[in-house]
């Protein structure tokens, strides 16, 4: 599928990245089945990224987001389950891998750093132990000096000092334990890291520290970063690409230059005139409605019951990913061949 | 996008399956607590249709042919005493299920009223409180209970007192458990908004946090359940038991004081034995049903 | 004129353990006169930590200050009785932060509208708390239907929350306090949530402060704005100067640190990294 990701104009790292894309995820469907019925949590989801960019991925809550992140990492519990898709990793595809094979890969090429990863660090555990234990359990055979050479590499990459590594976890503030979730994320330099919410129980200055972080880090590793959140202040100070989620499906994804200046979706159009601005003071545009439920989505395009400019096509049918001239993806009737 | 006020779209509401029907998924996934109720519940219809049936005469001594194997007219077999064994253990579980009730709500009962006094008062109350329990859940209880059960005239040993002497040392678990509950809920926001609702310290407690302390209270219930009816068993099982009823424990004590077993009168020990097992193993299995649902650290994923 | 809420001087101090002489102050000799009426929306901005949280506890008469005292309508808060105590307690209200806990779990939804209706005698009858409960259930944009008589777990977030603020609408408060009301909401409702708190402010007159480290929205809803840092109010006035041009060193970052959705107002090339190791910010007032 060709991508947004040919447009990387807005991007710091666009000169390095390469032409391959390193991550490619084609067809992704989780289906949860819980006592109340059948949820289709992620609905054919497709998109490729490429080393060095950075992908935001936004939605309300039951979007998609996280579930997308983790069925990535093939990490869905029942009674979810993966139904269709696979997920190409720098020439692997993950989902052929044996589950010895695919828990090697989770740090090595695929790092992903869980919502609140800064509170589930171990309390009883110096912050080395802990990184040495994640390099361990990925890596054999590296000796002792390699593997703290290595953990004090991650600490600098992250701008801790590299006496973080004896010290306690109720040591560090809040910025610096997100930091070290970050470097234990990088241990082994992987292809593509996800990092859901990792800023949002934060105050606003440590927010930006961790987000200039994970950009410092990016340079230093060259790998593609999926950050998902539902802040748009945050992707356009920092993403390249930004992916919005609806209902499980991925209804638009576009450079962050486009996403903000012509978004194509309603609904991705309401969502960026819903922000809060230094120009539009005292203006609420909220988007009228609430999300629909996962078991109950409406016919067609699951948007249509908010969606100003639905049509009757909208209520019956389902609308297909648009690939626009400039490589956008939507899914939308309203950009349709022949409209 | 003029809308300003958001108006709610028109969603149809998810379809709720009958209560029956997550009733019995629950029960799937949490197959020991299905298990247990359903063990339970047949050792409860044998005792209120024994209860029914037999002739409750019949569990004491010379009422009936001593030494018969179990037959169509004594399925259960007569022992040395000449009781019918099916009587005596009808009767010995009805005796069983009421020592257990009886200590098991009086344990949780104290248990509630110390946890929450504790909890809600706090200060000097509290400390005294937590360290009086502190100080006597170290205690073996077998032992106190062997040296008072022992102490006392047998004759004087009825159901009651036997309930009394195992629930002595039975309430500091279900205190401390309530107590610890108690704080916890007191912290959280809920509490908060009900304060601001303008509801009073005593209906906080009564209404806000009680309620959601039922499966808690449940579980101690069932766990202080399953420790009275043990510890009867096992008192009786020594010969401290109050020697003329017919317990589960004290016919147990009574084949094994005449040598059944040397004397080929295997079916007089089995029958007490089995009934035991059953009442134990799925008093646990509620107990740990329970627990899963009290306690979300514990539950499974749903 | 009469002042609504006056706080005088107030410093608390939480006393970790009994011997240890470690004392943290959560708020230090913070002073503030709301008029009664002259109602007015009023930002405390700061980070964790910075005592705002703390400030909205003591208002809220949750805990009692170390010294100064808080006077509601002229009277100290922590003596308040009977009828002059059920006044404030029905008059000060609040949102918090996470729409789940402030439901209790064993209850419907409805629980938290009907308490108050029951407390605070709202209603007349039956038809009337529960015409009341639809009229402020509407007016944050939910349909009555859709909630009413389901518990917590099986409301989205958003929907929650707007039970929340329907909540303060019915109550129709004096002085609301609303906590970091919308951090844990999507970005897509957001707008929703202020909206109806701005318009409680606007058609029912109520004073209310608004507790967050979001700028962006304190910009958006605020009259004026006061920055706290460490329990010391850094910097204080009215909320489009303060934003636009900060004048202390710690207004200045946070500003400066906003995500605006906005790519021709991108973070400064300037770094903040590795604010651990910078000296703490002097908390007296610069000199304009």
């Amino acid at each position: 599928m060709n991508l947004a990701s040919t447009d990387t104009a807005s991007g710091r790292n666009a000169g390095r990245a390469t032409a391959e894309p390193v991550l490619s995820v084609n067809d992704l469907v989780v289906t949860y089945y819980t006592d109340l019925g059948r949820a289709r949590a992620l609905d054919k989801v497709s998109f490729t990224l490429k080393a060095g960019t950075k992908m935001g991925m936004v939605g309300e809550s039951g979007s998609g987001k996280s579930t997308l992140a983790l069925a990535m990492m093939r990490m869905i519990k029942p009674p979810g389950r993966i139904e269709g898709g696979n997920v190409w990793v720098g020439g692997t595809d993950l989902q052929a891998l044996s589950e010895e094979d695919m828990r090697k890969a989770r740090l090595s090429k695929i790092a992903y750093i869980p919502q609140g990863a800064m509170n589930s660090l171990n309390p009883v555990m110096r912050v080395g132990a802990q990184m040495v234990d994640a390099i361990k359990s990925h890596l054999r055979g590296e000796s002792a000096s390699a593997i703290n050479d290595r953990c004090v590499w991650a600490l600098k990459s992250v701008d801790l000092d590299p006496s973080v590594f004896h010290m306690y976890p109720h040591e560090l503030s809040g910025g610096m334990k997100q930091r070290v979730c970050i470097a234990i994320g990088i241990l082994l330099r992987p292809e593509v890291i996800i990092a859901d919410e990792p800023t949002s129980a934060l105050d606003v200055v440590t927010q930006r520290q961790v987000m200039e972080t994970i950009d410092k880090v990016q340079d230093e590793i060259n790998s593609a970063v999926i950050l998902i959140g539902h802040d748009m202040g945050l992707m356009a100070q920092t993403m390249d690409h930004v992916a919005v989620m609806y209902a499980g499906r991925l209804v638009e994804l576009a450079t962050v230059r486009e996403m903000f200046t012509s978004p194509k979706h309603p609904y991705s159009q309401a969502l960026i005139s819903s922000l809060p601005t230094l120009d539009n003071k005292g203006q609420f545009k909220g988007i009228p409605g609430l999300a629909p439920s996962l078991l109950r989505l409406p016919t067609g395009c699951a948007f249509h019951p908010r969606c100003p400019l639905a049509s009757d096509r909208s209520r019956t049918e389902k609308p297909k990913v648009n690939v626009l001239p400039g490589g956008q993806l939507v899914a939308c009737h309203l950009y349709d061949q022949g409209n | 996008m003029t809308t300003i006020v958001a108006t709610s779209a028109p969603e149809a509401a998810v379809q709720q399956p009958g209560r029956l029907t997550l009733l019995l998924r629950y029960f799937n996934r949490n197959k020991g607590l299905a298990i247990g109720l359903i063990i339970l519940i047949a050792l409860v219809l044998f005792t209120v249709i024994g209860l029914m049936t037999i002739n409750p005469k019949q569990a004491y001594p010379l009422s009936v042919a001593t030494k018969q194997p179990p037959s169509l007219k004594y399925p259960f077999g007569t022992d040395f005493f000449g009781r019918n064994l099916l009587a005596a253990m009808v009767v010995g579980m009805w005796q069983t299920a009421v020592i257990g009730v009886i200590a098991g709500g009086l344990g949780t009962l104290i248990g509630i009223v110390l946890g929450f006094t504790s909890a809600y008062f706090g200060g000097w109350i509290d400390s005294t409180i937590r360290t009086i329990c502190q100080i006597l859940t170290p205690i073996p209880v077998l032992l106190i209970q062997v040296v008072v059960a022992g102490s006392l005239d047998k004759r004087d040993v009825t159901i009651i007192t036997m309930a009394l002497i195992v629930v002595m040392l039975a309430w500091m678990g279900p205190t401390l458990v309530i107590r610890a509950q108690v704080l916890t809920m007191k912290e959280r926001q809920f509490v908060s908004v009900a304060k601001l609702s303008g509801v009073s310290d005593i209906a906080i407690i009564f209404k806000e946090i009680l309620p959601n302390l039922l499966p808690f209270i449940a579980a101690a219930f069932v766990g202080q359940v399953f420790a009275a009816v043990f510890a009867s068993f096992y008192l009786a099982v020594l010969g401290l038991g109050p020697l003329r009823e017919p317990l589960l424990g004290n016919i147990i004590w009574a084949a094994q004081l005449q040598g059944a077993f040397f004397n080929g009168w295997w079916w007089w020990p089995i029958g007490p034995s089995i009934a035991m097992i059953l009442i134990l193993g799925s008093l646990a299995l509620i107990n740990m049903g329970l627990d899963e649902l009290a306690n979300p650290r514990v539950r499974r994923t749903e | 004129m009469s002042n609504l809420l006056e706080i005088r001087n107030v410093t608390k101090v939480y006393q970790r353990g009994l011997l240890s002489s470690h004392a943290k102050i959560a708020l230090k000799e913070y002073n503030l006169t709301l008029k009664e009426d002259e109602p007015t929306i009023l930002t405390v901005a700061g980070e964790s930590g910075s005592g705002k949280t703390t400030l909205a506890m003591l208002v809220l008469g949750f805990i009692t200050p170390t010294t100064g005292e808080i006077l509601y309508r002229g009277k100290n808060i922590t003596t308040l009785r009977g009828a002059d105590r059920m006044a404030y307690r029905r008059e000060v209200q609040a949102v918090f932060q996470d729409p789940f806990a402030v439901f209790n779990p064993f209850y419907t939804v409805d629980h938290l509208l009907t308490v108050p209706i029951k407390q605070f005698k709202l209603a007349k009858s039956g038809r009337d708390a529960r015409n009341k409960m639809d009229e402020a259930l509407t007016s944050v944009g939910l349909r009555p239907e859709d909630v009413l008589g389901r518990f917590p777990h099986q409301l989205s977030g958003g929907q929650r929350q707007r039970i929340n603020v329907a909540r303060a609408l019915l109550l129709k408060p004096k002085l609301l306090i609303a906590d970091e009301p919308v951090s844990m909401v999507d970005a897509s409702l957001r707008a929703n949530i202020l909206e109806s708190l701005k318009n409680l402010h606007r058609d029912h007159g109520v004073t209310i402060i608004y507790i967050t480290h979001d700028l962006t929205t304190a910009y958006h809803v605020a009259d004026t704005i006061t920055v706290l840092y460490r329990g010391d109010v850094v910097e204080k006035g009215d909320v489009e100067t303060v934003i636009r041009n900060p004048q202390h060193a710690y207004t200045r970052l946070l500003v400066d640190s906003i995500p605006w959705p906005n790519l021709d107002q991108k973070w400064g090339q300037h770094s903040i990294r590795s604010k651990e190791s910078q000296a703490e910010f002097h908390t007296e007032a610069p000199t304009p």
